[in-house]
C-alpha cells in the first residue's frame, strides 16, 4: 500500500496540520515507507484472536459521579494563549 | 578539597546514608549537583533549572533529617524529565506547541518523590513528546552523551536522553524517565546505568504527558540497581487519578536484593539472535548468560515466535494513541497559538498552530496514527496491530507458565552512534533502536537494563532482563546479580 500526494493531503486535513503543497511528495514518501514496514503484520495469522484492549485483564474502575474539584476558573485559564471575561477565546466559529 | 565535594557523583544509597549520619546536609548535596549542573551545560541534559525549588526542598529535607523523620529519597536531588508536568515549572515535552505551558499542578509521581523529601533540580531534556531514540527531536536541540571517543558528539540515546546524559555525567543522583517503546532502557544502555520500566500501570500515569497511553510507563534512571529499586519504591503504587494503575501492593523492592538466584530459570529468547547485530553485542549477552549461569540460575532457550512483529504492531498501535492523545494541542487551553492572518477562522488556527507547534517527527506519526485510524483503515493496520499485540502478549505467558524467571537479552543493536548520523536514514531505520525493548511495552511486562561493559570503541553496552508481571521485586534482584558480576565501573572522561 502507498500513500500518494492526495492520501497524504487528506490525512494532513485530518489530522488538522498544514502541510505546504511542495512538502506533500516527501510527506507521501516517508508515510509509505512506514506502511511497507507495517504490512508485516499481514503476514501474521490472527484468525479468532481478539484486539488487544488492554494489558491487564481488568476493568477500568468508576468514581463515585460526585463533583470533586471546580471554582478555579483563574487556574484553568492561566495557561490559555487567549482568555476574554473568564472564557477561553478562539476566532469567530458561527457566521 | 572536602569529602563532600565530589558528592554529585555519589549513588542514591550512599548519599542516603551520609544524610541520615549527618556527614553532608541535603544544602550540600544540592549545591554540588547544582555547581556540575552550571558546569554541564554543553551536554545539553537540564533545559529548565530549578536552583530556588531545590534548595528550599533541600533545606526543608535537612529539616526533616534532623528530626529524624528521612524516608529513603529525603535529601536526594534528582532530574525530572521534561514530560512530567511540574507545578508553576516549564513543563513542555521538549515540544514547541507547549512552550511557556506551566502547569497548575503537580504529577503523581513528582507529588509522590516530594513528599519523600527528594529534591528537584530541575526539567531533563527529551525527543519532543517522547518520540525519538536519539534526543535529536527535541525543541531545546539535542542532548548529549557524556561518553565520547573522538570529534564526534554522541546520543545518548532517547527518548529520556537529558535523563541518561545527566545521570551519567554526575549532574544529579539519579532523574525520572519514562518508558513507550523502551525510552527508558535504551537510554541507559547507550550512557552505562541502569534503567528500569516497571510494569504498566505500577506507577501512576497522571501528570505525565501522554504519548501512548497503553504503552507510557514512568520509571527510575540510577547509578545502581539498588538506587534503581530505592527510587521505584517512593514512584510506584495505586492512584485514583489514574485508572490503569494497579491496586497491587507494592512490596519492599530494596529487601528483594539478596543476591540469590540459584535454582531461578532464565529465559533466552532465539528470535532475538538477528542477523545483522554486532559481534560485539552477541559476546556481551553470551557474557551475561554466564554470568547468571555462574550465580546458580539454570539457563534455558525459549521461543517468542511473535518477536519480530512487535516493531511494525508498535508503529501502528503507538502513532494511533499519539494522534489521539495529541489532538488536544490546538491552541486553545495552553501552548503555542499562531499568529493568525486576515479571515482566518478556527480550522487555519489549529492547522497552523499544529504546523508551528510539532516538530517533523511528531507530525509524522501523529499523521500515520490518523491515517490507521481512518474509516477503512481500522481494521486493516490498527485492529490487526492489536491482535498481533495480543499473540505477543500471550508468547510471553506460555514461557512464564512454563517455569521461566526472567529473560535476557541484549537491551540495545549497537552502542551509542553520533548526533546526526542518522538525519539522512530512513525514520525506519531509527525506529530498530528499540528491536529488542518494545515487546515489553506492548506486554506490560517489566524490563530493565543493566550496563555490563564496554565495545571496542570504550563506548558502554548494555543488557535488559525482563520480568514477570508485577515481579520488579525478583527482576530487581536479577538484575543485581548480573550488575555485581560485571562490576561496570568505568565512568566517561570529563570533557564538557
Amino acid at each position: 500500500m502507498s500513500i500518494d500526494i492526495d492520501t497524504a493531503r487528506k490525512v494532513a486535513k485530518l489530522a488538522r496540520i498544514r502541510v505546504e503543497e511542495a512538502a506533500l511528495p516527501d510527506l507521501a514518501r516517508d508515510l509509505s515507507g512506514i506502511l511497507t514496514f507495517m504490512e508485516q503484520l499481514n503476514e501474521v495469522d490472527v484468525t479468532g484472536v481478539e484486539p488487544m484492549v488492554s494489558v491487564t485483564p481488568m476493568r477500568l474502575r468508576r468514581r463515585e459521579d460526585v463533583v470533586t474539584d471546580g471554582n478555579i476558573q483563574a487556574q484553568v485559564l492561566k495557561n490559555a494563549p487567549e482568555a476574554r471575561e473568564g472564557f477561553f477565546a478562539v476566532p469567530k466559529v458561527v457566521e | 578539597m572536602s569529602m563532600t565535594s565530589e558528592s554529585n557523583s555519589w549513588t542514591i544509597e550512599k548519599a542516603r546514608d551520609a544524610l541520615r549520619k549527618g556527614e553532608i546536609s541535603a544544602v550540600d548535596l544540592t549545591m554540588a549537583c547544582l555547581t556540575a549542573i552550571d558546569a554541564g551545560d554543553a551536554l545539553g541534559a537540564f533545559v529548565h533549572k530549578t536552583p530556588e525549588i531545590a534548595l528550599d526542598q533541600a533545606r526543608a529535607a535537612d529539616a526533616r533529617l534532623k528530626a529524624g523523620d528521612a524516608p529513603s529519597l529525603c535529601g536526594i536531588p534528582l532530574g525530572i524529565k521534561d514530560l512530567f508536568c511540574t507545578k508553576g515549572v516549564n513543563s513542555q515535552a521538549a515540544s514547541g506547541i507547549l512552550e511557556g505551558f506551566k502547569p497548575e499542578y503537580e504529577s503523581t509521581v513528582t507529588t509522590k518523590l516530594f513528599a519523600d523529601g527528594a529534591v528537584m533540580l530541575g526539567k531533563l531534556n527529551m525527543d519532543e513528546f517522547a518520540m525519538g531514540s536519539s534526543n535529536e527531536s527535541s525543541v531545546y536541540g539535542p542532548a548529549v552523551n557524556p561518553w565520547k571517543i573522538d570529534d564526534r558528539k554522541l546520543t545518548p540515546g532517547g527518548s529520556s536522553g537529558g535523563s541518561a546524559s545527566a545521570v551519567a555525567a554526575d549532574l544529579c543522583l539519579a532523574a525520572t524517565g519514562t518508558d513507550t517503546g523502551g525510552s527508558i532502557r535504551q537510554p541507559a544502555a547507550f550512557t552505562g546505568i541502569v534503567g528500569i520500566k516497571p510494569t504498566y500501570g505500577r506507577v501512576s500515569r497522571w501528570g505525565v504527558i501522554a504519548f501512548a497511553s497503553s504503552l507510557d510507563q514512568a520509571g527510575p534512571m540510577t547509578k545502581s540497581v539498588r538506587d534503581a529499586a530505592i527510587f521505584l519504591q517512593s514512584m510506584s503504587g495505586y492512584d485514583p487519578k489514574d485508572s490503569t494503575s494497579s491496586e497491587i501492593a507494592v512490596p519492599d523492592f530494596e529487601a528483594a536484593l539478596t543476591g540469590d538466584i540459584r535454582g531461578k530459570v532464565i529465559g533466552i529468547p532465539k528470535e532475538y539472535r538477528l542477523d545483522g547485530i554486532p559481534a560485539e553485542i552477541d559476546a556481551l549477552w553470551e557474557q551475561g548468560i554466564a554470568m547468571l549461569r555462574d550465580a546458580g540460575a539454570e539457563v534455558r532457550e525459549i521461543t517468542l515466535p511473535h518477536a519480530k512483529y512487535a516493531l511494525p504492531a508498535y508503529y501502528v498501535i503507538a502513532p494511533a494513541e499519539a494522534s489521539s492523545n495529541l489532538a488536544r494541542y490546538d491552541g486553545v487551553r495552553y501552548g503555542h497559538r499562531a499568529k493568525l492572518g486576515p479571515g482566518d477562522g478556527i480550522t487555519e488556527m489549529y492547522e497552523k498552530t499544529r504546523a508551528e507547534g510539532f516538530g517533523s517527527e511528531v507530525q509524522r506519526r501523529i499523521m500515520i496514527g490518523t491515517y490507521v485510524l481512518s474509516a477503512g483503515f481500522y481494521d486493516a493496520y490498527y485492529n490487526r496491530a492489536r491482535r498481533v499485540r495480543a499473540l505477543i502478549k500471550q508468547d510471553f505467558e506460555k514461557v512464564f507458565e512454563a517455569g521461566v524467571d526472567a529473560i535476557l537479552t541484549p537491551a540495545t543493536p549497537s552502542s551509542a552512534f553520533g548526533l546526526g548520523e542518522m538525519a539522512s536514514a530512513d525514520p525506519v531505520e531509527m525506529y530498530l533502536n528499540d528491536v529488542f525493548t518494545v515487546t515489553v511495552n506492548l506486554a506490560g511486562l517489566p524490563g530493565i537494563s543493566v550496563p555490563v561493559g564496554l565495545d571496542a570503541k570504550g563506548l558502554p553496552l548494555g543488557l535488559q532482563l525482563i520480568g514477570r508481571p508485577w515481579d520488579e521485586a525478583g527482576l530487581l534482584n536479577h538484575a543485581y546479580v548480573l550488575e555485581r558480576a560485571a562490576g561496570f565501573v568505568a565512568k566517561p572522561q570529563k570533557w564538557w
